[in-house]
């Protein structure tokens, strides 16, 4: 395979959502074949740049993105997608870490304290990862102690919180009152999210931005800063 | 291959087999006492020279007999009566296979009526904002014309879920007559659909005219027996219990002709049937038996649909209320009689009492739709676009209908629970639980587009705009602009040649056309 077929066939199979060679994708006569996984090492075997492997998933991304747009592709499609090129994005870390690349930003994800529904907010996850974030997911019913202490100890730039209940949403306000409390809350941004928030209870909360989905918040990313400079990946 | 319509595993039934045998008896009890009265003299002279008592009724108005038809003669018919009846298409994979013991749906257009509902989207601006328009829908109703029966034929030839056309609107154009209106409807129908054709005739006299264009059509006399590409529909028995002279009449040709007919009756119950379901149903019943009895006298084995649209009356007007639930409850009580006789039924639903496309038009014929369908007709004369009971015809409408349809039509797809699905879905959960996220999105993709997911409702608005009938406008259109495979030119040519009153305008090879 030449290292043309190689980018070209990474960004294919960004679209057809393939991960690795178990999976199927939608085009069936891709079954067996390379996935993102394989192209991406064998890519690195092949020395091909990581900048050129990124520009092929992002180019992959694209692509679904626009038939997203269009409707011919739904939700499930843009997850398998995204999937794929967060694992690609692991396997390019130390190379990016190593070369001191600077990536979009590391992202801090929670369903806060009281909340055990986490669907919403692993959907948010595997979006940005997809889009090039580094995402720590603390998972559910996560304590604010804890989430308070990542932050100190890993200097993440975002932090989303997820709730899905009236009864636990007003936990979020209490992780942005303890982020002020521990002198952190001008050093991120906190995204909020959740079937139970809205813009409204965000401004009253204090927190930056609401995000009604994962598709939201990767276009609000787009259009904020990283707190914080120089942050290592 | 005919078409697959949609078959219900496990019909809905409403009542016990030992209600249906009670019906049964009491229906033949009926037609020996009080009997029936007739007006036609060729039905009184065929009951009578099978063995019926006939008795001419003395100083009445009209000709009429009193018939009693005794039990032998309907058990005769019943036994004659094909249980199996092929409805032909111009285009052979939209034949329609109805068998009697067999729940098969196949959904059907219908009924005429008069009025022709036309819709546009005027706009309309806040009074307290200026800035806000929004486009209402605003519907017209005005009467039927040929090229509105064309426009209907189109658009039912391109809706999914549609099996079968009966004609919707009554063509009422200046120049059509009494004697010319069956050729034309039969013509405008049939060459914008290649689907079943089935109508009433207006008159008898141009019954051979008709015939003869749909063998033109079907390529022949025999051709036309083995793909009967049209059918009739006959309310031969007035409620309560009384053959009309002229439908009666029609009904005794059709049969000798050996085309496919549906023995229809209509009674209303509170007026011309009794209020309660046992009443009306006894009389239904009998009154259909009756039919079919002839049907048979005149030609054994001729085929024949058990045909039912029993309706309740309106308390307010004693007008009918198709939208009544006590209606689908006959209907249902009708479908499980002809499936004891093992004869296909032709039903109805979707009819509703709303007179415009809306909420309460959506909830009445829904109700209808569902419910009956689940109780396994053969043939469901389900209403596509009719409004205000069997008055108005929305093109519209019928739109909205084929998404309702595709939604009944996917609840009603078999169950796929079995040891290989649950051997791979089992393998599923065993993995999805071991990972961090556990959700199942991978698994589908594949599932998404094998058809297995139903597809999202077609008409949504976005966001919180309720874009219904603007969309399902915009998709009647894109059917109306899709082609439709018309008569061919060389037949097209004769049956312009061969058969008398055809207006010209409906020849779409014709020259400037």
């Amino acid at each position: 395979m030449t290292e043309k077929d190689i980018i070209e066939r990474l960004k294919e199979n960004v679209i057809q959502g393939r991960k690795n060679q178990d999976e199927e994708g939608i085009d069936e006569e891709l079954s067996g074949t390379p996935g993102v996984v394989e192209l991406t090492r064998l890519a690195l075997e092949k020395k091909i740049s990581p900048e050129e492997i990124i520009n092929a998933l992002t180019a992959g991304m694209t692509v679904v993105g626009e038939k997203y747009a269009s409707k011919e592709y739904f939700i499930p499609d843009m997850l398998a997608s995204a999937e794929a090129v967060g694992e690609a994005m692991e396997i390019l870390k130390p190379i990016l870490e190593a070369a001191k690349v600077e990536t979009k930003g590391k992202f801090a994800i929670a369903t806060v304290k009281g909340d055990i529904h986490d669907i919403g907010k692993n959907i948010v996850a595997i979006l940005l990862r997809g889009a090039g974030y580094e995402v720590h997911d603390l998972g559910s019913d996560v304590a604010t102690e804890k989430i308070i202490e990542f932050i100190r100890e890993e200097s993440p730039d975002y932090l989303g919180l997820s709730a899905l209940l009236t009864t636990t949403m007003t936990e979020m306000g209490v992780v942005i009152e303890a982020l002020k409390d521990s002198g952190l809350r001008d050093e991120i941004s906190v995204l909020i999210g959740g079937a139970a928030v809205s813009d409204d209870y965000a401004q009253e909360i204090g927190a930056d931005t609401y995000c009604p989905d994962g598709f939201h918040a990767i276009k609000v990313l787009e259009g904020m800063k990283k707190r914080k400079v120089n942050t290592a990946i | 291959m005919p078409r697959e319509g949609i078959l219900i595993a496990n019909p809905y039934e409403r009542i016990t087999d030992k209600q249906v045998q009670q019906i049964h008896r009491a229906s033949l009890e009926m037609l020996v006492d009080p009997g029936l009265i007739c007006f036609s003299k060729k039905a009184a002279e065929i009951f009578q020279s099978n063995g019926a008592e006939v008795v001419a009724v003395a100083g009445a108005e009209h000709p009429q007999w009193q018939i009693k038809i005794p039990e032998k003669l309907v058990t005769e018919a019943l036994d004659s009566a094909p249980k199996t009846v092929k409805l032909g298409a111009r285009n052979p994979d939209n034949a329609l296979i109805m068998k009697g013991d067999e729940p098969r749906v196949y959904f059907i257009s219908g009924s005429e009526t008069n009025i022709w509902l036309d819709v546009d989207f005027p706009t309309y601006v806040k009074k307290s904002d200026h800035s806000v328009e929004i486009e209402v829908p605003e519907f017209h109703p005005r009467r039927g014309t040929v090229a509105d029966l064309c426009q209907s034929a189109h658009v039912c030839e391109h809706l999914e879920t549609l099996d079968g056309y009966i004609r919707t609107v009554n063509i009422q154009d200046a120049d059509i007559t009494e004697d010319n209106k069956d050729v034309n409807k039969f013509f405008a129908s049939l060459n914008n659909t290649t689907k079943h054709f089935m109508s009433g005739l207006t008159k008898l006299e141009q019954l051979d005219n008709v015939v003869k264009m749909a063998e033109l059509i079907a390529g022949g006399k025999e051709a036309l027996k083995e793909n009967p590409i049209i059918s009739f529909i006959t309310c031969l028995v007035k409620s309560p219990l009384q053959f009309v002279a002229d439908t009666t009449d029609t009904f005794i040709e059709i049969c000798r002709r050996g085309l496919p007919v549906v023995v229809s009756s209509s009674p209303q119950a509170g007026t011309t049937a009794p209020i309660k379901e046992a009443g009306i149903m006894v009389q239904i019943n009998a009154e259909v038996l009756a039919g079919i009895t002839l049907g048979q006298l005149v030609n054994k084995g001729a085929p024949m649909l058990y045909g039912s649209v029993p309706v309740r009356a309106r308390m307010d007007t004693l007008g009918d209320s198709y939208g009544s639930v006590e209606t689908s409850q006959y209907n249902i009580d009708c479908v499980q009689m002809a499936r004891f006789y093992q004869l296909p039924n032709y039903s109805t639903s979707g009819v509703c009492d709303a007179k415009i496309p809306g909420q309460q038009s959506s909830i009445e014929r829904l109700f209808s739709n569902i419910v009956v369908t689940l109780s396994g007709p053969q043939f469901l004369h389900c209403a596509y676009g009719l409004l205000d009971c069997n008055a108005v015809f929305c093109l519209l409408q019928a739109v909205l209908d084929d998404a309702h349809f595709q939604m009944l039509k996917f609840f009603l797809k078999t169950p796929r629970i079995n040891q290989p699905e649950l051997a791979e879905t089992m393998k599923q959960i065993r993995e999805v639980v071991a990972t961090p996220q556990k959700l199942y999105i991978h698994y589908i993709r594949q599932v998404m587009r094998s058809g297995e997911i139903s597809a999202p409702y077609p008409f949504e608005g976005d966001g919180e705009s309720d874009g219904v009938f603007a969309l399902a406008y915009q998709r009647m259109n894109e059917l109306l602009a899709r082609p439709v495979e018309h008569i061919d030119p060389e037949t097209t040519a004769r049956i312009f040649k061969e058969i008398p009153g055809l207006l010209p305008r409906l020849n779409v090879y014709k020259e400037g056309k």
